[in-house]
């Protein structure tokens, strides 16, 4: 419940960056190769929903394991919540920061239950308050509480299974949400379907949402704000509804690309 | 003699044996369970450590057993004549499977589970004891059972330094030149080895996880 509070407490601070990237660069091992990211600054402000855009080895999703410091910058820092990440606590950090992935990573030996309590559990809520909870954010994942609460991960569809792994992301109610490619294992169908029902949520929710995805369509319906970027770095920065007007030629190629019938990918 | 005629007329004995020989293969899983897999999740993640481990547990298992024995006895506090000296000749040998399957288990799970875990903001410890041990379990449990199966053949050849078990038939039976009385000792000691493998088998298949 402390969390509860402290986010409470801190959401009237709409002023500062709630994430900001300050000169970062990052270079993955010791071998000094090619860095992923290379002096990226990126202020993210509260409520925003910011997708970042680009195509594979781009540097999107090392960027966002920046923010809850699965990935540590090799210069520069990354401040989230007023401190730099490599100065928080990390488990209390990452345990204020939600976290979706494209493989959603549910514990394959928990039920659905347990998946979505986890980190209210480690948080030692009390369990009224846990089972409160589980409820909440089912329903709001659209899944029914009961239905589903003994079912093992592996007797889900791969939509439901999604829905469980965003449950679980928004569980301790965190300020900040990571989604990594969310919707990107699922059949065209139910990622629409589920791509549709997240806008709605993440209205309704008011959270800091960062969001990777190579699917320009994905980032124009659920971003307020678009972040394209290249070989490590930003390119193009604009607010979801003036992206498609920038001229940069990779956003005119991401346009057009967008606008044939083949070689969107 | 035949096997059938020896066995009715020592039965008691026979029985007596393979307690002893269930005792002293008890003793010593327990000591290589107790020993072998906290070692495991100790030594996964520290390449060094395990290669060291490791080894060494892969030199005992290549010492021919009946010499280990010998090379016990004249060990201090560990060694001399009886079921102490053969408990820790069997711990030696029962070690290497444990281990091994502990540190292949606990470093076989899913990165993406393991990454999802961590992102969570699970401690080293929590993703070791709520992740990485329950999603393992059945390899553990795995290495267990071969484990045991190989102690309960190995713990034949403690009678040869007076620790008595199902291999004083067997070592008596070669003496007299009876396959009967060496029968006496080997149908028991592999109707355990079966029945054990079985037993794990089953408990083995029931941890298994998705």
């Amino acid at each position: 419940m402390a969390l509860l509070l402290a986010m409470d407490s801190s959401s009237t601070n709409t002023g500062e960056p709630i994430i900001e990237f300050r000169g970062v660069s990052y270079v993955a091992g010791n071998r000094g190769g090619r860095p992923i990211l290379d002096g990226v600054s990126l202020a993210i402000h509260r409520g925003e929903t910011v997708v970042l855009l680009g195509k594979s080895g781009a540097g999107k999703t090392s960027l966002m394991k920046l923010i809850n410091r699965l990935q540590v910058p090799t210069s520069g820092e990354v401040v989230v919540q007023g401190s730099a990440t490599t100065a928080w606590d990390v488990i209390q950090l990452r345990r204020g920061i939600g976290y979706v992935i494209q493989d959603v990573g549910l514990f394959p030996h928990f039920d659905v239950a347990h998946n979505v309590t986890l980190v209210p559990n480690l948080e030692n809520w009390p369990k009224e308050g846990e089972e409160k909870r589980y409820k909440e954010v089912m329903q709001l994942v659209g899944l029914d509480p009961a239905e589903y609460a003994r079912r093992l991960p592996n007797q889900l569809s791969g939509g439901q299974r999604q829905r469980v792994g965003v449950a679980r992301a928004l569980a301790a109610d965190p300020p900040i949400l990571l989604m990594d490619e969310p919707f990107g294992a699922l059949d065209p169908v139910t990622r629409a379907d589920l791509q549709r029902e997240f806008g709605e949520l993440a209205k309704r929710l008011s959270k800091t949402i960062v969001l990777v995805t190579h699917d320009l369509r994905e980032a124009l319906l659920l971003g307020s704000r678009i972040v394209l970027m290249d070989d490590g770095r930003v390119v193009a920065d604009a607010p979801a509804r003036e992206f498609s007007s920038l001229t940069h030629p990779l956003v005119r190629k991401y346009i057009a690309s967008q606008q044939s019938p083949v070689g969107h990918a | 003699m035949s096997f059938w005629k020896f066995f009715n007329t020592h039965h008691a004995e026979i029985f007596a044996a393979t307690r002893e020989h269930l005792t002293l293969v008890f003793i010593a899983m327990l000591i290589a369970v107790a020993i072998g897999l906290p070692l495991g999740m100790y030594i996964v993640g520290r390449p060094r450590l395990q290669s060291i481990a490791l080894g060494l547990a892969n030199i005992f298992q290549t010492i021919p057993s009946l010499a280990l024995f010998g090379f016990l006895i004249p060990i201090p506090f560990i060694g001399g004549i009886g079921a102490r000296t053969a408990v820790v000749a069997l711990v030696l040998y029962a070690l290497l499977p444990i281990l091994r399957n502990t540190c292949v288990g606990l470093s076989a799970i899913d990165p993406v589970i393991l990454e999802a875990a961590a992102a969570m903001g699970m401690t080293e410890r929590q993703i070791l004891f709520r992740v990485r041990v329950p999603l393992a379990r059945s390899v553990l449990i795995a290495g267990i059972r071969t484990s045991t199966v190989i102690t309960i053949g190995v713990a034949t050849i403690a009678a040869a330094i007076g620790a008595g078990g199902l291999g004083v038939f067997i070592f008596r039976g070669v003496a007299m030149v009876s396959n009967a009385v060496i029968l006496a000792g080997a149908v028991p000691a592999a109707l355990l080895a079966l029945a054990a493998d079985y037993l794990l088998g089953l408990l083995e298949r029931r941890l298994r996880v998705g």
